[in-house]
């Protein structure tokens, strides 16, 4: 009795300790998926952020200030991530930012991170209206969203067809996840292929996506110039598979993001040699960061990938650019709020919202070339809409391009639109962006 | 020795038909009805409620309404996550296009869609039963997901197809803290769970009984099927629409048809096949299971890591939790084939004896 005494009051003094000790620390809530169908680029994304962050503590922390982590487990499951959302919203000091890195999860976190005042980046996904930051006001689409991949993708192809007024009477099938995801593009491609005059054959492909002879058949009866396959999971190397099959050129075949890792390419094998596809961030383990990364952490054994090879692929490079940008809207709050304290969620939102990395800071941060300038401000939470294509080589991503956006103006049009519509259903009424510092 | 009931006479035909015939049970119940209601609003965190009572609850109710159609009337459905998506739908455009629409009536509104819905796709089990009356309704699960994330009218025109929910306000009072929106759930969910209780001592919850044990027996003693397997329908779906409205309109606020994904269906199916099928209780034991078990053990394994400070990796963890939520399954599967109802009943007989068993 006496002994567990003595431990209950030792682990309340932990706990005690452990919270004292967190006060000067920056908590970032991981909401991680390492088990279901999506645990490759899960395990990829998050390890990658956690490695930056290590490396970040273990370079004295931002202005001295350590970043203090917790993991929790969502299964990529909208309820299991609201449930984590909610558990770690609290702990040490409480949440400063969160990324769920799921549609689903973000849209339940959507309304709550408004209440509860916590910044939510959503990288490369979710929905394109929240680039409108006078609408969303904690929601930080960084880097790019499916609208402006999409223009991007479109202006690839004018690029391919060699001038922008050469795509009018060409074909062009969109095979789509048949979800949120895949639909959310649907209105750019159909604005472009009525301003450039190209046609566009929509085949969606239900979830999963593990068949898809009949779609092929389709593609191989429209004999199209070229297909953009916006696909999830296993969607994608069976659409691969299929594209041999039919003897459709692989480097005619153009894939949205999250159909450009190796996880979608290698099972695709032989098949995916040429294939290519949109990057908001380019892999490899060349860059400065990911050679400290290697070097301060993979070397004695605190790197986060269980599989060390797996260093520099697209969903690690993703992840480390995920935590260098969180970083450095810490970084960014901390010289208007005081440097070396810890930042409040407001003052981090401030930070984001007024993030500005130049070619010159990024180069100073070692990830020079690895993602595109970004410079967010109040109305504008995207601040990039770059995107880089990749030709998968079997072997590697290999870049085609340099980083590139397509049609902004008319992006950022249909942006403001979505988000008034937003606003009016919901009955918000959007910040005025002049009055903010 | 505290549960018996010798020396409790029913002196009347009301008494005897009671829905708790038993004092000790009434007690219980009013105890448990006073917790939930008065207790739990004040001493509940927010993310007790918000991430742990209100899921629980809304999952409950659409078990209940699983329960109907599956449990009393022993027609298999797969589709109880598009029933609830069919709900959420119907809500969210009542909201939009009806002005002044109080919400409750939208409820309403949403359940009575989705049992319009029910109906419709209850019809072949006129004609087939069990396994592939379960084929029948999962194809209500693809169908209606894909209508609903096909035409645009559903979502107003939404270009990922997802619809967020509108403020919840009745009477002029805004439902925004946790709390409140676990109370205004729990009313709904306590008033619906009583009345599928009565519904299923009533007449018709015999009819379908009789249904579901034998139904050419039940035709012969002069049950109609057609409308008898038709109601439970409607009515089950009624409880999912209202359960699924619920679901987005206090729970996750901003939904994606995807939300409500075959995976949904069969958690429901595992709440009620775990929970007892064919009783209220097993419904919301069940949902407890199958809902709030998963988040235990996540909490118990980062407590873990917290205080002992375990340095075995993320994934592992993550995959235990997995596993030991599955070896659970089977193990009160193995012990009670029936459900952790039935294990209550079991546990109500013994207390009824005990302390001296003879």
């Amino acid at each position: 009795m006496k002994a567990m005494k003595s431990a209950l009051l030792g682990l309340t003094m932990l706990g005690v300790a452990a919270t004292a000790v967190a006060q000067s620390e920056q908590f970032i809530p991981i909401l991680s998926y390492r088990v279901g169908p999506y645990a490759a680029g899960g395990s990829g994304y998050f390890g990658g952020a956690i490695d930056y962050f290590n490396l970040i503590n273990a370079t004295g922390g931002i202005n001295g200030v350590k970043i203090a982590y917790e993991e929790c487990e969502t299964e990529y499951n909208a309820s299991r991530g609201v449930e984590c959302y909610e558990r770690l919203k609290k702990v040490k000091g409480g949440a400063t930012t969160v990324e769920p890195l799921s549609t689903g999860i973000a849209y339940g976190l959507l309304d709550r991170v408004g209440t509860d005042k916590i910044p939510m980046t959503t990288f490369g996904y979710g929905s394109a209206n929240a680039a409108d930051g006078r609408v969303f006001p904690w929601v930080y689409p960084i880097g790019t969203s499916y609208w402006s991949q999409a223009a991007a993708m479109i202006s690839y192809l004018g690029q391919q067809a060699g001038g922008m007024d050469k795509l009018k009477g060409k074909k062009v099938v969109d095979l789509y996840h048949d979800s949120a995801f895949g639909k959310e593009p649907l209105p750019v491609f159909d604005a472009l292929a009525a301003k450039y005059g190209f046609e566009l054959i929509k085949i969606p492909v239900a979830h999963p996506g593990n068949t898809q002879e009949s779609q092929w058949l389709q593609i191989r009866q429209a004999r199209p110039d070229y297909v953009i396959l916006w696909g999830w999971g296993v969607m994608n190397p069976t659409a691969l598979k299929a594209a041999a099959k039919v003897g459709f050129p692989r480097d005619k075949v153009l894939g949205v993001w999250w159909a450009g890792s190796e996880e979608d390419v290698i099972p695709a094998g032989d098949a995916a040699k040429g294939y290519v596809t949109a990057a908001f961030s380019a892999p490899g383990t060349n860059f400065p960061v990911m050679q400290d990364i290697s070097k301060k952490l993979y070397a004695s054994g605190k790197g986060n990938l269980e599989d060390s090879s797996r260093q520099g692929s697209i969903y690690h490079t993703r992840g480390v650019t995920y935590g260098i940008i969180i970083v450095e809207a810490i970084r960014k709050a901390q010289e208007k709020y005081g440097k070396g304290k810890v930042m409040t969620p407001e003052q981090v939102r401030w930070g984001l919202e007024n993030l500005n990395l130049t070619e010159a800071r990024i180069k100073e941060l070692g990830a020079g070339g690895m993602f595109p300038p970004i410079k967010t401000s109040c109305v504008d939470h995207e601040g990039s809409g770059m995107v880089r294509f990749q030709q998968w080589d079997g072997k590697g991503f290999k870049p085609l391009t340099p980083f590139m956006s397509g049609d902004k103006e008319m992006v950022r049009k249909m942006v403001d639109e979505s988000a008034a519509k937003y606003a009016a259903e919901k009955k918000i009424t959007a910040r005025d962006c002049s009055k903010e510092s | 020795m505290f549960y018996r009931e010798a020396g409790q006479f029913k002196t009347s035909y009301e008494k005897d038909a009671a829905i708790f015939p038993i004092r000790q049970d009434r007690i219980g119940i009013a105890i448990i009805l006073v917790a939930a209601f008065v207790v739990v609003p004040f001493v509940a965190t927010p993310y007790v409620f918000s991430a742990i009572l209100i899921p629980f609850l809304i999952l409950a109710l659409a078990a209940i309404g699983l329960n109907i159609l599956t449990g009393y009337c022993g027609q298999l459905s797969l589709g109880t996550a598009a029933f609830m998506a069919v709900g959420a739908f119907a809500a969210y455009n009542f909201m939009l296009r009806v002005p002044h629409m109080p919400v409750l009536l939208a409820f309403v509104g949403g359940g009575v869609m989705a049992a319009l819905v029910g109906i419709v796709f209850g019809l072949p089990s006129l004609r087939i039963r069990g396994f592939y009356l379960a084929v029948a309704t999962l194809a209500a699960q693809f169908f209606i997901l894909w209508c609903l994330s096909k035409v645009g009218w559903f979502s107003n025109y939404s270009s990922s197809g997802v619809i967020t929910a509108q403020r919840v306000e009745i009477l002029g009072y805004a439902f925004t803290t946790p709390a409140s929106k676990y109370l205004l759930v729990l009313s709904i969910v306590a008033v619906m769970a009583l009345a599928a209780k009565n519904l299923a001592r009533s007449n018709t919850g015999r009819a379908w009984m009789a249904v579901r044990d034998m139904d050419v027996a039940a035709e012969v003693i002069g049950i109609r099927l057609m409308p008898t397997k038709l109601l439970a329908f409607a009515i089950s779906s009624f409880y999912a629409g209202v359960a699924g409205a619920l679901y987005a309109y206090l729970y996750l606020g901003t939904v994606e048809p995807e939300a409500y994904n075959l995976d949904l269906s069969f958690r429901i199916l595992f709440m009620i096949i775990i929970g007892g099928v064919g009783t209220i209780l097993g419904s919301f034991l069940g949902s407890a299971f199958i809902a709030l078990l998963p988040i235990l053990l996540s909490l118990l394994v980062s407590f873990l890591e917290n205080t002992v400070h375990l340095s075995v990796s993320r994934s592992i963890t993550s995959n235990l939790e997995l596993m030991v939520f599955g070896g659970l399954i089977i193990f009160f599967l193995i012990v009670e084939p029936h459900g952790l109802a039935r294990l209550w009943q079991i546990g109500k007989e013994k207390l009824r004896l005990w302390p001296f068993p003879y």
